[in-house]
This record gives structure tokens, C-alpha cells and sequence, in this order.
């Protein structure tokens, strides 16, 4: 359970957040969505005591992050940027931070088999490729057990295959009652992993709402496409009823402001054939990308 | 069993963080390797030239701090692994990780000047030792004795190394203080060797008012067997030199604790 109440970052000049407040419940995967540069880390961070907040509080489990008593066993965290010593062996690095609070060896050699390191564990970690890397974040970030898992772009230089794995082991923490809240630019990603959404652009909240919520309000001005042989008499009837509509590539027609139901009894009205009738999917790609079009800090032209 | 973070247990990460790095065992090795070394080979130097030296050379050759001399290099190895020992984990983001597993952040500056500190007493201490005794079977050889009960002699031998370990902990410190390893270095360069070669070349009335305050100067006399008049006693200018060391501590964890990370 992570509560953010009115948090605020200023780095000199620059607010970096603006005045968030959400909280991230427990049982499901939380997706903490927004462009590069939002403000995601920077939240991350505050959460995890390591910036402190100009003002406003986060609260894990209802204490500030520096008051809990045995951190690691209560919040797991990977953050985006490295965060292990290069000279020293994945092993080596797992182990210092379990003796921080009496978390046993045992456990060490448990995380690393949970994400499939043993046949390096004894290796530098200079000498890892990025995704190995990841998966010692990981192994990090569930040494003590925790109930609150925060993950910064986990799928971040991990393959196919290790994507799938992070996916399915974030659902299975989830499904086991914990706390997941994990960052990313990638609503792909996102869509096939997260059931409810924090979204934020330039420091501040967009939306905080379920994935199909999410989709369901950026659909909502979405166009219904329509093919018929007729494509002159269909258009002219639509127009008339107060549509806009457009041709597509293929010689379908675009339909916004009527619904299917609408559409469809107009075509039987004007007695016209119809060989196609389908409300547009918006993805959650498109979602967010209209959602966030406002707030992007770097804007192509 | 209880889970909280205690200093005992951080003291526990930071000595498996300690070993578990390359660089660390090289820098503790070349410390040891000059503070049992270097004594004994200037010893050797010496005691082969000691027939051709005149009379007035043997009156005032001073085997003490011949065979302790082997601290004015072990030093600088001193310094850059206590610069290192924070500085590497600013340079790497390990601090993060640190600083997530104690988030009071001050057990994890105490524990590691402990580890330090408690390491390059040990090893420094043996070394010495080894360098004391090496020498002085050297320089019997030619019928220059002492033992740890000559003047002075007892006060040189914990001085050098009760000054490396000071300097060990001022340079982790410096390390907390400035976060990057080449500043700190510098720093710490610049502050101990720099400065007195500066101070030299001031004009006689000044250096003698600035010299004795200056880090390295005051530290040291505690090492040596002469004084100049102008200078603190031996014990005077280390404990000058042990203010400097807390100051910076004192900064270093104020900014350690205030900073974000």
C-alpha cells in the first residue's frame, strides 16, 4: 500500500512534480504511465526516501519511507538508473544488503535462482549485459519478501522472453496480495501487464483509473468505420445527419459523432448495403498518446 | 527473530562490501607492502653506505623514523581506498541501493568508518611492527640499536600508525563531503601534500605562523622525532589534526543526511 498525498519536487527552477495524490492498492498490478521526462523516477524516488519531498508526504504501509524499521523487507525497489557497484559479484552485492537486516544467505541464493542467475552470480556485475542486469534489480528488489514491490521500467534491455517472465512474475506477486507499482513509457508493455493506471505528464496527474476505464474514455470520440458499395448516397445521408466522415485508404468510410447503432439504421433507412460495420478499438498506445499529447516535454514538430 | 537495521548489521554489509571489491584488496595490499617495506629497504640503503659515512652523518642518523618511515607512502594508499570506500558508491549508484536498504542513511557513514578504520588499524599496526623489527635487525648489523623502549620511540610507532587511520577516516569523510572520486583525491592531495609544499615557499615569518596549523604538518609531528620551535608538540598537533578529521565528519554527515541521493 503506497499513498502519495500532495507531493510536490523542485529542482531549482524546474518542479518536476506538481502537487500529486494517488495511492497504489494492494492485489493488483499498478502501471505508473507518462513520457520520458514526466516525472515518474522522480515520484519513484520521493516514495523510496532517497529525494525528500518540498513538500507533501508518501507514505509506504503508512510510514515515511526512512521510518521503517527493516526497509528492504517491507518495500522492494529497482530503480531505472543502476544502482550496484560494478567491481563486486552479483552474490557479493545481494548478500551485503540481506546483512543490512538479518535477512539469511539462504535467501540470497533463493532470489538468485527466482530470476535465473546462478550460472553468474559469482561474476562481476561489470561484466553483465543489461538484461542480466535487470534481473539482478529484481533479485534485489525481492530479497526481503516485501509486500510493495516498485519497479522503474523493469522491461528496460530485457528480450522477448525475459519480458514475458517479468510479466508473469509481477502478476503472480500481485495475485498473491502485494503491492505492484511499476513505471513505464511503453503502454504496450503496459496493456498486457497492469490492471489500473497512474498516468502523469510534466510532473502532474492525468489520470487514475483502470486499464479499461482508461481505453474507454479515449474511445469515446472514437470514429466508426463503415464499407458499402454506395460510398456517395451513405456519405451524403451521414453528413445529413449531423456525422463527419472521411474515406479511409481502402474506401471505407470514417464516421465520427453517430455511434454503430446510429449508422446502421441510417444505411437501412436509405435501403443501402453495408459491407462492413465496426467500432474502432482504440489501444491503449492511442489512449495514451491523445491523452498525453499536451504534456510531452519534448514536442516533434 | 528481529529484522530492524542495527549498526552491527550494517557494520556486517559494509565488511562483506569492503572484501568483496578488487580495488579495495589491491590498495590494502600495496599499503601493507610499503608500511612493511619501505623501513626496512631504506634500512638496507642506508646500513650499505654506513662505512663510508663521516662521523657527524652516524651521530645524527635517525633509525626511528627510517624504520617507521614507510607511513608517508602507505598514507597515500590509505587515503585513496577511504576516499574510495564512499566515493565508489556515488560513482557507481551503489549509494541508492545503500541508502534504500538504510534509510537513516548516518549507520551506513559510521559502519563503514568503522570497517576502515577497524582494518587499517590492524594491518598497519602489523605492518609497522614488522618494519620496526626488520630495520632494526638491519641496522644491529652495524651496531645501531634501538627498541621500542629508545626516547621517542613508542610515541613514533602508534604515531604513524594512529596517523594513518585518522587519515583514513578524513578521507572518507572527504569522500561523503565531495562524492566523486577524482575531486576527492584531489582534495585530499592537494590539502596533505600540496599545501605544504606551498607553505615552503612563503617567506619564512609567514610559513612559520601558517605551516604548524596545516593538516598534514600538525599530523605528522606525532610521527617524528625532531620539533622545530614554531611547531605543536607531538601529541599537540595530532590532536590539531584529529579536529580537522571531526569537522569533516561532522560536515559530512549533515550533508549526507540532508542530501537527496
Amino acid at each position: 500500500m503506497i499513498e502519495v498525498s500532495g507531493v510536490s519536487k523542485r529542482y531549482g527552477e524546474k518542479l518536476a512534480v506538481d502537487d500529486l495524490s494517488f495511492s497504489v492498492q494492494p492485489g493488483v498490478v499498478t502501471g505508473f504511465l507518462g513520457p520520458n521526462g514526466a516525472g515518474k523516477s522522480t515520484t519513484m524516488r520521493l516514495i523510496l526516501g532517497l529525494d525528500a519531498p518540498s513538500s507533501g508526504a508518501a507514505l509506504v504501509n503508512g510510514k515515511r519511507y526512512q521510518d521503517l524499521q527493516a526497509p528492504l523487507r517491507e518495500v522492494g525497489a529497482m530503480l531505472e538508473a543502476r544502482a550496484i557497484h560494478t567491481g563486486r559479484s552479483g552474490y557479493n552485492h545481494l548478500l551485503a544488503l540481506a546483512q543490512t537486516q538479518g535477512i539469511p544467505r539462504g535467501r540470497v541464493d533463493e532470489v538468485i535462482n527466482m530470476v535465473g542467475l546462478e550460472s553468474v552470480a559469482r561474476k562481476r556485475v561489470g561484466s553483465f549485459s543489461l538484461g542480466m542486469g535487470q534481473r539482478l534489480g529484481v533479485a534485489a528488489a525481492l530479497l526481503g519478501d516485501p509486500a510493495t514491490v516498485i519497479l522503474d521500467e523493469p522491461a528496460n534491455g530485457l528480450d522477448p522472453e525475459g519480458i514475458r517472465w517479468i510479466r508473469n512474475l509481477l502478476k503472480g506477486l500481485a495475485a498473491d496480495g502485494k503491492t505492484v507499482f511499476l513505471s513505464s513509457h511503453l503502454m504496450s508493455e503496459m496493456e498486457q501487464t497492469a490492471e489500473h493506471l497512474i498516468v502523469i505528464g510534466k510532473g502532474r496527474m492525468i489520470a487514475d483509473m483502470s486499464v479499461e476505464a482508461f481505453v474507454a474514455q479515449a474511445s469515446s470520440g472514437a470514429p466508426v468505420r463503415v464499407r458499402t458499395p454506395d460510398s456517395v448516397a451513405l456519405t451524403a445521408a451521414l453528413i445529413g445527419a449531423g456525422a463527419r466522415v472521411s474515406a479511409e485508404q481502402d474506401g471505407a468510410l470514417a464516421v465520427q459523432g453517430l455511434t454503430t447503432e446510429q449508422v446502421g439504421e441510417l444505411a437501412a433507412a436509405e435501403r443501402l448495403v453495408l459491407h462492413e460495420l465496426t467500432p474502432v478499438q482504440v489501444s491503449l498506445e492511442d489512449a495514451f498518446m491523445s491523452i498525453t499529447k499536451d504534456s510531452v516535454e519534448y514536442q516533434q514538430a | 527473530m528481529s529484522s530492524e537495521v542495527t549498526l552491527a548489521r550494517v557494520t556486517r554489509s559494509e565488511w562483506t562490501k569492503l572484501w568483496s571489491l578488487r580495488s579495495t584488496r589491491w590498495s590494502l595490499f600495496v599499503a601493507c607492502l610499503a608500511m612493511a617495506g619501505l623501513g626496512p629497504l631504506i634500512a638496507a640503503v642506508s646500513m650499505a653506505h654506513w662505512n663510508q659515512l663521516g662521523e657527524f652523518q652516524r651521530l645524527t642518523f635517525n633509525p626511528l623514523e627510517r624504520a617507521m618511515g614507510g607511513y608517508r607512502l602507505a598514507q597515500l594508499a590509505i587515503g585513496v581506498l577511504g576516499v574510495m570506500v564512499i566515493s565508489g558508491e556515488y560513482s557507481t549508484g551503489m549509494i541508492r541501493s545503500s541508502l534504500m536498504a538504510v534509510p537513516k542513511r548516518l549507520p551506513v557513514l559510521w559502519a563503514k568508518l568503522l570497517v576502515f578504520t577497524g582494518v587499517a588499524f590492524v594491518l598497519m599496526l602489523v605492518t609497522a611492527l614488522i618494519s620496526f623489527f626488520a630495520s632494526n635487525a638491519i641496522f644491529t648489523e652495524h651496531h645501531v640499536n634501538q627498541t621500542l623502549g629508545s626516547p621517542h620511540a613508542l610515541r613514533v610507532f602508534a604515531g604513524s600508525v594512529l596517523f594513518m587511520c585518522v587519515t583514513g577516516v578524513f578521507c572518507t569523510a572527504l569522500g561523503t563531503i565531495i562524492r566523486s572520486t577524482a575531486g576527492s583525491i584531489s582534495a585530499y592531495v592537494g590539502l596533505m601534500f600540496v599545501l605544504p609544499v606551498v607553505g615552503d615557499i612563503l617567506p619564512a615569518s609567514l610559513s612559520n605562523t601558517i605551516n604548524p596549523y596545516l593538516p598534514s604538518v600538525a599530523g605528522t609531528e606525532v610521527a617524528s622525532t625532531f620539533h622545530d620551535p614554531y611547531t605543536f608538540s607531538a601529541w599537540g598537533g595530532f590532536a590539531l589534526f584529529c579536529g580537522y578529521t571531526l569537522l569533516a565528519v561532522v560536515v559530512a554527515a549533515v550533508l549526507l543526511k540532508r542530501r537527496d541521493a
